[in-house]
């Protein structure tokens, strides 16, 4: 058997929407996970013990279970508890929910490691605690974690493919699904893994250019 | 002199600090005269950036009682009582404090200027061309009007500092905190800084400052207090405090310096 692009060449139209369903769903999942992971960050510093304790126990569950394993529970198992959703959305959430857990953790350490005398100058000149959050913990944190945020949305593309199988219209789906009518698995998997490929390799550089743009604001102490 | 009727830029009366089980700072008492220099001097350990902190409220008291411009600062006495105040009721005698620290705490995602001219829009609530305004103002004084679109990254340290000082005056503080400014400046750089500080002293600001600098002290000091552990050994002017014979405690700090610029008070 012979290794032969053209099998797949005649379903580049349906590629091409699939990858932009792929594009559409980790920018929408990011967002979300960095609204989520920065909300978890902060109530878990801010939030007392009760807040904090809770949203551990959340965090340890999702970084410690496959996220396969996450949406078929939210979307075959949802149903069980009145919680019934399409399958954009419950994929979405999911996504959404598991990228937020990785996010807080890299915020939650990138806020403790800005250095103490920063908010002591700034509760010296009167600012009070959230407006020291907002002015001065948050931008100097975004600096400090960007490199371990890039890595996270990095992970996120790649695991827009377990959606496929809630039948999401994603890459994996519909590449695979090209695979199956026309036999021609390698070719079809090859294509697949490359287009994840540059996909990754697109965000990577997206957050090395970011990371040089705000050299500027980092400390060299 | 005789004993000034004005009142005090800053009274410490009974304060004590501990952390944990050690006592860092025992039953202190100082007047911190208006309008002039009142250096803090001591080995390290001995308290006197934990006493400058109190003052900032960076650290809260175990025990005592500091008055700024005689209200009272962090707790106050009432029906013979130490009480805690609320927040709202410090906001005002805490924003004549200006505080000066050793590792300069700029903040690194703003310029020079955005560092001088924040808490005057965030906290004091101007506009951002009146914040400006003060804030070029306040960096012409420390001789940076010129680096006001710099980022921290992009200065010397002794830039950083005069930036820094810069920040405190913003607020027109009555009464300006130095926690050793120039000890992590190398020599060249410290010279800008503690000009930049004689210039404020000149001009009549009440100013506390924690300082190796023994010459600085000497020749800016209107008061000198020496600290060891935790308590205030000698306090005086610094021809009363370096006078000979010296309290064998500071005499033996001092030698420590001998090779330093405390030279000329050998």
């Amino acid at each position: 058997m012979n290794f032969d692009f053209n099998l797949v060449a005649g379903y580049l139209p349906a590629i091409g929407w699939a990858a932009l369903t792929t594009i559409g769903l980790w920018i929408v999942a990011l967002a979300a996970s960095i609204v989520i992971g920065l909300a978890i960050a902060v109530a878990r510093l801010h939030g007392g013990l009760l807040v904090e304790a809770a949203l551990r126990l959340v965090v340890e569950a999702i970084r410690g279970t496959p996220f396969l394993i996450q949406l078929f529970l939210l979307y075959f198992g949802g149903p069980f508890v009145g919680l019934t959703m399409e399958r954009l959305p419950a994929g979405l959430l999911a996504l959404s929910v598991f990228g937020g857990c990785y996010m807080s953790e890299v915020f939650r350490t990138g806020i403790r490691a800005v250095p103490r005398g920063h908010i002591e100058a700034a509760e010296c000149v009167g600012l009070d605690r959230w407006q020291i959050l907002r002015r001065i913990l948050l931008p100097e944190m975004m600096v400090l974690v960007l490199p371990a945020g890039t890595n996270i949305a990095v992970g996120l593309i790649k695991e827009t493919a377990v959606l496929s199988v809630i039948g999401v219209p994603e890459l994996t789906a519909v590449i695979s699904g090209i695979g199956s009518e026309t036999y021609a698995f390698v070719e079809a998997l090859t294509l697949l893994s490359l287009c994840y490929w540059a996909l990754v390799e697109i965000c990577a550089r997206l957050g090395r250019l970011a990371e040089q743009r705000l050299s500027l604001y980092r400390f060299a102490a | 002199m005789t004993a000034s009727t004005a009142i005090p830029a800053a009274q410490i009366e009974g304060l004590d600090k501990e952390f944990g089980s050690v006592r860092v700072l025992d039953r202190i008492n100082l007047t911190i005269p208006a309008g002039r220099v009142t250096c803090l001097i001591g080995p390290s350990g001995s308290g006197k950036s934990t006493l400058l902190r109190c003052l900032a409220m960076l650290e809260e008291p175990s025990a005592g009682i500091i008055t700024i411009g005689g209200r009272p600062l962090g707790y106050a006495m009432e029906n013979g009582k130490r009480v805690k105040l609320t927040p709202a009721r410090n906001r005002e005698v805490h924003s004549q404090i200006g505080m000066v620290f050793q590792q300069f705490n700029l903040w690194p995602h703003m310029t020079a200027l955005g560092n001088v001219s924040e808490a005057l829009t965030t906290v004091r609530g101007m506009s951002k061309a009146q914040a400006k305004e003060i804030a070029m103002l306040k960096l012409t004084e420390v001789g940076l009007a010129h680096r006001c679109d710099y980022y921290p990254a992009q200065l010397s340290g002794g830039q950083q500092q005069r930036v820094a000082i810069a920040r405190a005056l913003a607020l027109e503080p009555k009464l300006m905190l130095f926690d050793e400014p120039t000890s992590s400046l190398d020599p060249e750089l410290t010279g800008e800084v503690l000009n930049v500080m004689r210039k404020l002293a000149e001009a009549g600001m009440s100013m506390v400052v924690v300082s190796h600098e023994i010459g600085f002290v000497a020749s800016v000091a209107s008061k000198v207090a020496f600290l060891d552990q935790g308590r205030i050994l000698l306090d005086g002017t610094p021809q009363e405090v370096f006078a000979k014979p010296r309290h064998p405690r500071l005499a033996q700090f001092l030698d420590t310096y001998l090779d330093r610029e405390a030279v000329m008070l050998a």
